[in-house]
């Protein structure tokens, strides 16, 4: 059974191996440069101060293109999952092969389990392998960006690319077995993974481990002056100096929680809004003090003052030291998600008709 | 050896026809004693048709004492037919004729003329034994 | 006599439909057994509960005297060839083999290489090149060189041209002779079932009408012309299987072991053909609005 498997399996193997070592080669070539590019652009000594900007960007202009590496990562587990785990049954009872093969000697049990097994182990090598390279190459370009951490970068690194894979793989399986067609197998595949990718990271992940929630007194560091979108102008929370954190939310509220209205600003400052210094839009990076007048300043800081007294800065976030139990709490998810799943194609495919 | 053919649309069942095709075959001096049949394997692999078939004409030839079976080696011709009195087979020919298209006048059908003739047959061969 | 089937109720549902219902059948090893009757009858679904590809909806199945689902051992007991045979397209010939091999401990290479030499099929051509009557004999290899104690076909022979299926008849009788295998194969032509077939199984309307050793089958039933007469006058050790009348004359095909004694009528022999669509006619009368769609060559 397993030459059987081997066999048939030969020619997405061969491909996918030499996707890997192409992979491997280009990274392994451009990866002790990037390293290179990084030790020598003074980033790690800059600290935060004015210029530090000029080098981040001077740095991110390299490779453009091979970055996007880091989104093939989030995209092999779909596809390994529509065009290894769907087509494997589905395949053999479109085309009435399973009249062959289950009458030979061995059990539908043993033909399922030696499919799922060599196909699914190589899945998850095979994702493993990738993400392992490209979070490898990737190192300077996260000590830069300091962003592992977002929702959709804690996809393309560590180890739950595994997870995926293999969780796309069975699903793809479980497919192809119910649906017994490879098309729609292939379809009904991609949509389930992405929707349960989706509920994770957005309804599972952060709910995992309780995040920690931070107060700060607003002051010219913590605050800045601007407005979110299409909103009225107010004060806004600046990015904490928290890297490779994970934000959930940042806000400016009063002792009771209630949030900072826009219309007691300008009340309380009604001077503000001329030429005030903006803060930079939340995000992960360091704090960047921009040159604004001194004078605008002053009524800024005049304004922080006032509000101050009512209102703090409230940080809800997950600290960096959680990033690898996230990982792994996902990962055994996804696996856990993977092993029903196998279950429920062994109950399946023994009571099946034909 | 002999080939066997089969006819499909002659109404007379297959084993039958190889017997009396084997029959044939020794009248006319195809066959003699110590001849070897074909192997039930060859004949089915020759006209497509069931083995027991061809092991029930066989049973058949060997119950009439004309061939014998050698179990592992073959089955063996082992009396033969013709007796070198086809001299004697032309007037009795005719006789028969004559009796036939008297069937025919009193109005009998083939089946009718047969199933005489084989009753008539079988109760003078009867006689004979008793 | 051993049974390698036998059934007792086996019924079979999809949804509303029942595509074989009340099935009960005896087939004794030692024979080539045909399974005739037209399209759509059942036959398929029959020969898929025997080797376990489906589960029955009612009563009970036994081959070579286990119930499915089989284990290794009793799977490598039964050799099947499904219809239109199929075959891996991208698998070339000798693949198919080392397949047999892999997946079967009783495989006997010596068997297949020689058959597939014998046959002039090339062991590196994919399947998918080879043509209909090469594929089904690639596909009765696999099945024989497992060294099986059952084969059952599934319309071996529909769609191959006349001299291909008279080539996989007499290779299949072949390895009959050599191996003493017992066989069930189903067609919608009786005259091919007729050449190899020393047992009969009819289905029509989902139901098994008649089974028995064609001999006996041939022996029993009489075919009966007279002058018109009421059915229910004959003797009634004559079970009447199909009649029809004219305003003087009747006809009857009736069962019986008895001698027809009455010299009213003319008894005649019934050949297979005949006996078989009487059978299925029988069926469909019970069955109304359905046809029988059986070929007859001649």
């Amino acid at each position: 059974m397993i030459w059987l498997t081997w066999r048939q399996f030969r020619t997405p193997a061969i491909v996918a191996s030499g996707a890997l070592a192409v992979t491997a080669v280009v990274l392994g070539v451009t990866g002790p440069h990037l390293i290179h590019l990084y030790d020598t652009s003074g980033i790690a000594t800059c600290h935060g101060a004015p210029d530090c900007q000029q080098l981040i960007d001077a740095f991110q202009s390299h490779y453009q293109l091979l970055r996007l590496i880091g989104t093939a990562v989030v995209v092999a587990p779909g596809i390994i999952g529509m065009f290894w785990g769907a087509p494997l049954i589905a395949r053999e009872l479109e085309t009435g092969m399973h009249r062959l093969v289950w009458t030979q000697s061995v059990t539908r049990t043993r033909w399922l389990l030696v499919k799922l097994a060599v196909v699914g182990l190589a899945s998850m090598a095979a994702a493993g392998l990738f993400s392992l390279m490209v979070t490898w190459w990737s190192g300077p370009i996260d000590r830069v960006t300091m962003d592992r951490f977002g929702t959709g970068m804690f996809g393309e690194r560590g180890l739950v690319p595994v997870g995926y894979a293999a969780f796309a793989f069975a699903l793809g399986v479980a497919a192809g077995l119910l649906i017994r067609r490879t098309l729609p197998a292939m379809v009904t595949t991609l949509v389930g993974f992405l929707a349960v990718r989706m509920a994770v990271s957005f309804w599972v992940r952060p709910n995992l481990i309780a995040p920690v929630v931070r107060r700060y007194a607003l002051n010219l560091a913590t605050v800045g002056f601007g407005s979110v979108g299409s909103g009225a102008q107010t004060l806004l929370p600046n990015a904490p100096n928290l890297p490779n954190a994970w934000i959930y939310s940042m806000r400016i509220v009063d002792a009771a929680g209630h949030p900072l209205p826009a219309h007691l600003v300008t009340t309380a400052c009604p001077q503000i809004g001329m030429d005030a210094g903006q803060g930079p839009p939340p995000g992960g990076s360091t704090v960047i003090s921009k040159a604004v007048p001194a004078h605008a300043q002053r009524i800024l800081s005049d304004c922080i003052a006032k509000i101050g007294v009512t209102y703090h800065e409230v940080v809800t976030y997950q600290p960096a030291s959680r990033y690898w139990p996230l990982q792994w709490s996902e990962l055994a998810i996804f696996l856990g998600l993977t092993l029903a799943l196998s279950g429920l194609c062994f109950w399946w495919v023994r009571r099946g008709l034909s | 050896m002999i080939e066997f053919h089969l006819d499909t649309h002659s109404g007379v069942s297959p084993y039958l026809q190889l017997v009396h095709q084997v029959r044939r075959s020794l009248r006319l001096g195809l066959l003699d004693v110590g001849d070897q049949l074909p192997t039930v394997k060859d004949v089915v692999a020759g006209i497509a048709i069931n083995p027991n078939t061809v092991l029930k004409a066989y049973r058949e030839l060997e119950y009439e004492g004309l061939v014998a079976a050698r179990p592992g080696v073959g089955t063996f011709v082992t009396k033969t037919l013709g007796d070198g009195s086809a001299a004697s087979y032309g007037p009795l020919r005719q006789d028969l004729q004559r009796w036939f298209a008297k069937a025919r006048r009193a109005g009998l059908d083939d089946e009718s003329i047969d199933a005489l003739f084989q009753d008539t047959f079988r109760s003078a061969a009867r006689e004979g034994v008793a | 006599m051993t049974s390698v089937v036998k059934a007792v109720g086996l019924g079979k549902r999809y949804g509303r439909r029942w595509a074989l219902s009340d099935c009960t059948l005896d087939i004794p090893s030692g024979h080539v057994a045909g399974l005739v009757g037209p399209n759509g009858a059942g036959k398929t679904t029959l020969m898929q509960l025997v080797v376990g590809l489906l589960a029955p909806t009612t009563g009970a199945i036994e081959v070579l005297g286990t119930r499915p689902p089989a284990s290794p051992a009793e799977l490598a007991r039964v050799g099947f060839v499904a219809q239109e045979t199929p075959t891996y397209t991208a698998l070339s010939v000798a693949d198919h083999l080392r397949l047999g091999a892999h997946l079967n401990p009783t495989w006997d290479a010596a068997l297949a290489d020689r058959r597939i030499d014998r046959l002039g099929l090339d062991p590196r051509q994919r399947a998918g090149k080879l043509s209909g009557g090469q594929r089904a004999q690639l596909a009765l290899t696999l099945a024989i060189a497992k060294r099986p104690e059952l084969l059952i076909l599934d319309e071996p022979v529909a769609s191959l041209d006349p001299l291909a299926r008279r080539e996989f008849l007499q290779d299949l009788m072949e390895s009959v002779a050599e191996h003493g295998l017992t066989v069930v194969l189903s067609s919608h032509l009786v005259a091919d079932l007729e050449r190899v077939c020393d047992y009969l199984i009819v289905l029509a309307a989902a139901r098994v009408q008649l089974t028995g050793i064609v001999d006996d089958l041939l022996a029993s039933h009489h075919r009966l012309t007279g002058p018109r007469r009421d059915p229910r006058r004959l003797p009634s050790d004559e079970e009447i299987i199909q009649a029809s009348h004219t305003d003087r004359q009747s006809t009857f095909l009736v069962r019986t072991d008895a001698p027809i004694l009455d010299p009213a009528w003319t008894v005649e022999h019934v050949g297979l053909e005949d006996l078989v669509l009487a059978y299925m006619g029988q069926a469909t009368d019970t069955d109304r609005g359905r046809r029988p769609a059986l070929a007859v060559r001649r």
